[in-house]
């Protein structure tokens, strides 16, 4: 296939309608107001719907109610907007409704900056909304990896019927890229798959068939058991779902840990030291929800690593501080973590 | 014997959990019978409705309403509406509760946050007591009340807005009208619809059924007048 010179917003966006998204509601920030605008002139295309909410919070509760019909719904914002969403993902996540959502990471706390960033990592990985629950969530090093995962991420969603998150950052929706961008997915609401969705029911049919997209367990017992069955699922996905990718770590020395796009960088700075002959490798997850903690734990605690680095745009959030406190060699300590 | 009357089809059995004099009842069968005669009347396709429940005591109004149900988050409900009615662009699709599409609101205003006990809402009158207003509402200090209608009905995209109560036998019929109305606007894809109903809380109100319905007639629709704000179709004609 041809390989086609692509900016990372309007890939993310194609590659999320050829993987089945025919509904997207958003609201423009920088720096993801591309996707919006791709969005707005591709969806009447093909016959899908782009609607501009007067909000962010308006948006993630419109994707609560086209989600809960069983279509293939995403939106996007950035790192000050997706926190205006997080509500209402807490509200789908317990809904147990599929949608893709994606970050586009921009500086913080607060307004922050426009530059790229990975401050929202602990929103992203620990919560966010309130309430226990988890999701799915991708951080794509280039644009071609956001495209492969966009590809299965709506499958994923629904087969577990959680929302996946895409961490990005400003760089990777910014930059551009030569990507091989897939041929379009065939996807109608299949009511047999989706029992749940709101589709119709009406008096005379099956009641246990009647669609109640709800969050609210008011019996304490309800909800405990609605709970479980939450756990159950991330258990499950904790088991399946992890993504990391090991670069020349078999012999390493020195493991440098780092996720998205500053993992490139890494990269290269592995390369140079390997041909000064550094024997450092590098760690990279690519879902960090759930976090592939053994697979790290497997590169990092051995006798030959001398130190670990970890390399993120934020103070340290996926390897966070209370590591170093722990003994470098007990169970899932790693090895002089040094930030840089 | 012949069957003169019948609990419509569009409500489940389970019994309402509404406190006695509590107006939910009325408006919720009312809704649901407008639905049920659109169906009768070939109008609507069985099946083709989705409600939307608020947070508020009508919360469980999901298992109430006898056809797919969403609950949706305090004061979100008409965005999640927003997201039903495009990806199923041929449903009715209505709020129960309190801008922007052609989605059916029905606003109950009750004049108080009934759910949590009685606080103070944007809708309680000037001088009203809540426990959030213990002194009874002053404008200087929380504004005046919102007349929902009336705003609604200067927004360019509203196309039918009427303000009802459900206190007396004449009043009842009114808003059932209303509500099958504004159903069959949405169903001839015109704009926004919204009814306003004004609704007792007995319970929050401190009064029983009666003095509460006494009260509502006494106070709030002299603040909240009766009638059609806005009826684009009217207009047409």
């Amino acid at each position: 296939m041809a390989l086609t010179l692509m900016k990372g917003s309007e890939a993310i966006a194609e590659a999320a309608i050829r993987a089945g998204a025919r509904f997207f509601f958003g609201y423009p920030i920088t720096p993801q107001t591309e996707i919006p605008e791709y969005m707005s002139a591709r969806m009447p295309e093909i016959g899908g719907c782009f609607l501009q909410a007067e909000s962010e919070v308006a948006a993630i509760n419109m994707v609560y109610g086209a989600a809960g019909t069983g279509e293939r719904v995403i939106t996007s914002s950035s790192s000050p907007g997706v926190s205006l969403k997080q509500e209402g993902i807490s509200y789908i996540a317990s809904a147990k409704l599929p949608c893709v959502i994606l970050n586009v990471m921009r500086g913080g706390p607060g307004l922050g900056s426009i530059q790229a960033s990975q401050g929202d990592y602990f929103q992203a990985t620990k919560g966010g909304g309130n309430g226990d629950y988890h999701l799915l969530t991708y951080a794509p090093a280039s644009i071609q990896e956001a495209i492969d995962i966009m590809m299965f991420a709506f499958d994923k969603a629904e087969k577990y019927r959680v929302p996946v998150l895409f961490l990005a950052d400003g760089i990777i929706a910014q930059m551009m890229e030569p990507v091989e961008m897939p041929e379009m997915v065939d996807f109608k609401v299949d009511p047999e798959k989706k029992p749940w969705a709101a589709t119709g029911w009406k008096p005379g049919d099956d009641p246990a068939k009647r669609a109640v997209i709800n969050s609210l367990y008011i019996e304490t017992e309800a909800l405990s058991v609605h709970n479980e069955s939450l756990q159950a699922t991330y258990r499950e996905i904790e088991k399946n779902e992890v993504m990391w990718e090991n670069y020349k770590t078999d012999d390493a020395e020195f493991v440098i840990t780092a996720f998205g796009t500053v993992s490139r960088v890494v990269k290269s700075a592995v390369d140079e030291l390997r041909a000064e002959g550094v024997k450092v490798g590098l760690f990279r997850p690519i879902s960090v929800w759930p976090f592939p903690s053994d697979a790290l734990r497997e590169t990092a605690v051995r006798d030959q690593v001398k130190a670990v680095l970890d390399v993120e745009v934020n103070e340290g959030q996926m390897l966070e501080r209370r590591d170093q406190a722990e003994d470098p060699r007990n169970e899932g300590g790693y090895v002089n973590v040094c930030r840089i | 014997m012949s069957v003169v009357f019948e609990k419509t089809q569009l409500l489940t059995d389970k019994p309402f959990h509404y406190c006695p004099g509590c107006n939910h009842g009325i408006i919720h069968r009312l809704v649901a019978e407008s639905i049920d005669e659109l169906v009768k009347e070939g109008k609507l396709e069985a099946g083709n409705v989705i409600g939307v429940a608020p947070v508020g005591c009508s919360v469980f109004a999901y298992d109430y309403f006898n056809c797919d149900m969403f609950e949706a988050a305090h004061g979100r409900a008409p965005a999640v509406a927003t997201g039903i009615k495009r990806a199923k662009p041929n449903t009715l699709v209505f709020t129960y509760q309190g801008d922007g599409e052609k989605i059916v609101t029905i606003f109950v205003n009750n004049a108080i946050y009934g759910m949590t006990g009685g606080q103070m809402a944007p809708t309680t009158l000037v001088g009203q007591k809540t426990t959030t207003s213990p002194y009874g509402r002053k404008e200087e200090w929380c504004g005046a009340p919102i007349k929902m209608s009336e705003m609604l009905a200067e927004v360019p995209g509203a196309y039918f807005i009427q303000r009802c109560a459900v206190n007396n036998t004449p009043n009842i019929i009114k808003t059932k009208a209303a509500i099958k109305k504004a159903m069959q606007y949405q169903l001839e894809g015109k704009g926004f619809c919204m009814i306003e109903v004004l609704s007792t809380c007995p319970t929050n109100w401190g009064l029983n059924p009666v003095e509460a319905m006494k009260w509502l007639e006494e106070n709030m629709i002299p603040y909240y007048p009766l009638g059609v704000k806005k009826d684009k179709g009217a207009d047409a004609k």
